[in-house]
């Protein structure tokens, strides 16, 4: 059995859907936790949903990444474990440190809710193995997605194979008309140099079930259940 | 002694700035000419420190590791102590 924590902060708003589509997952159990007590321990993996924390305010993610709850999860990334953040939780990873680069302001100011399409870059995550090369199909709803960062940092993230979605068409070619944010090089989804840290802009929560319109998110959350049970790092360089 | 702060936090001049795009077109749109508008925010801090260097020490964390993010903003400082009426 996987265990997996749903990280709370003030303002998170999607555990519960993550709740819902593990219990669609076999030999996976899962429990939020709330992130000012929150203790990892006896956790195979962690999930940073997405939502408002604090309100968004400062910056999405800013005021979250000071956590004591943010504070634990960089114990567990240290300690080569899993964690996934999508939308808000992708945010928080990256103000945190956690992961490469920044997120900004949609370009064009809208907020973007719609369906897209990723290709999978790199399967060196306990979330894509064997999913390389793959497109995936998942919703998005965000106003601060556009990825950024800097020409040198871009350079290591590209050349390191740490780029792990990037917004493409449906036959899998990055275009401009398939980002629908800005971000830079399409690029939707990145993953620390360890490889156990993943953060996304979609919701693979919001598509795990055929009732809800499509199940490509289903194809992420079921690789944890195949991660080693207890406490050996996984690492995925 | 007691400190005021003011933050100014901008984005990296080579990052774009979508909000400052906006407000461009609408400054247009009252008969402006306008080429260019970035936008930042500004923040006001309160504080009590020991001393002026003290004071600078706190002011410099409270920027890199909270008010800006280094990654795309950039941040000056104006540091004032309060002097009591």
């Amino acid at each position: 059995m996987t265990r997996i924590a749903l990280l709370r902060y003030p303002g998170t708003w999607s555990e519960r859907d993550f709740e819902h589509a593990f219990a669609l997952v076999p030999d996976v159990e899962t429990e939020i936790v709330w992130h000012d007590d929150a203790d990892l321990r006896g956790f195979d993996a962690a999930i940073v949903p997405g939502g408002f924390s604090y309100g968004d305010y400062l910056r999405a993610g800013a005021i979250a990444k000071l956590s004591r709850g943010t504070a634990e999860l960089r114990r567990f990334a240290d300690a080569g474990k899993p964690i996934l953040g999508s939308c808000n939780g992708f945010q928080i990873l990256c103000e945190a440190g956690l992961l490469p680069g920044a997120l900004l302001r949609n370009v064009g100011l809208e907020y973007r809710c719609d369906w897209i399409n990723v290709r999978v870059e790199s399967d060196r995550t306990p979330w894509t193995d064997g999913l390389g090369g793959e497109i995936l199909r998942m919703p998005i709803g965000h106003g601060e997605g556009c990825w950024v960062a800097d020409p040198d940092t871009l350079a290591r993230v590209e050349a390191s194979g740490q780029v792990v979605f990037r917004y493409c068409d449906a036959r899998g070619a990055a275009t401009i008309e398939a980002n629908p944010n800005g971000s830079v090089a399409n690029i939707a989804g990145v993953r620390n140099e360890q490889g156990n840290v993943v953060g996304l802009m979609p919701h693979p929560e919001r598509c795990a079930e055929a009732l809800l319109g499509g199940t490509d998110g289903y194809r992420i959350l079921e690789r944890l259940a195949r991660v080693p049970v207890g406490t050996s790092p996984a690492v995925y360089r | 002694m007691r400190y005021v702060a003011t933050f100014h936090v901008r984005p990296k001049p080579e990052v774009r700035d979508p909000q400052g795009e906006a407000v461009r077109g609408a400054l247009r749109s009252l008969g402006q000419d306008v080429s260019s508008v970035r936008t930042g925010k500004e923040i006001v801090v309160t504080f009590e420190a020991t001393d002026p260097s003290a004071a600078r020490e706190a002011v410099r964390l409270m920027g890199n590791e909270l008010l800006a993010n280094p990654v795309v903003e950039d941040y000056e400082y104006d540091l004032a102590e309060v002097v009591p009426a």
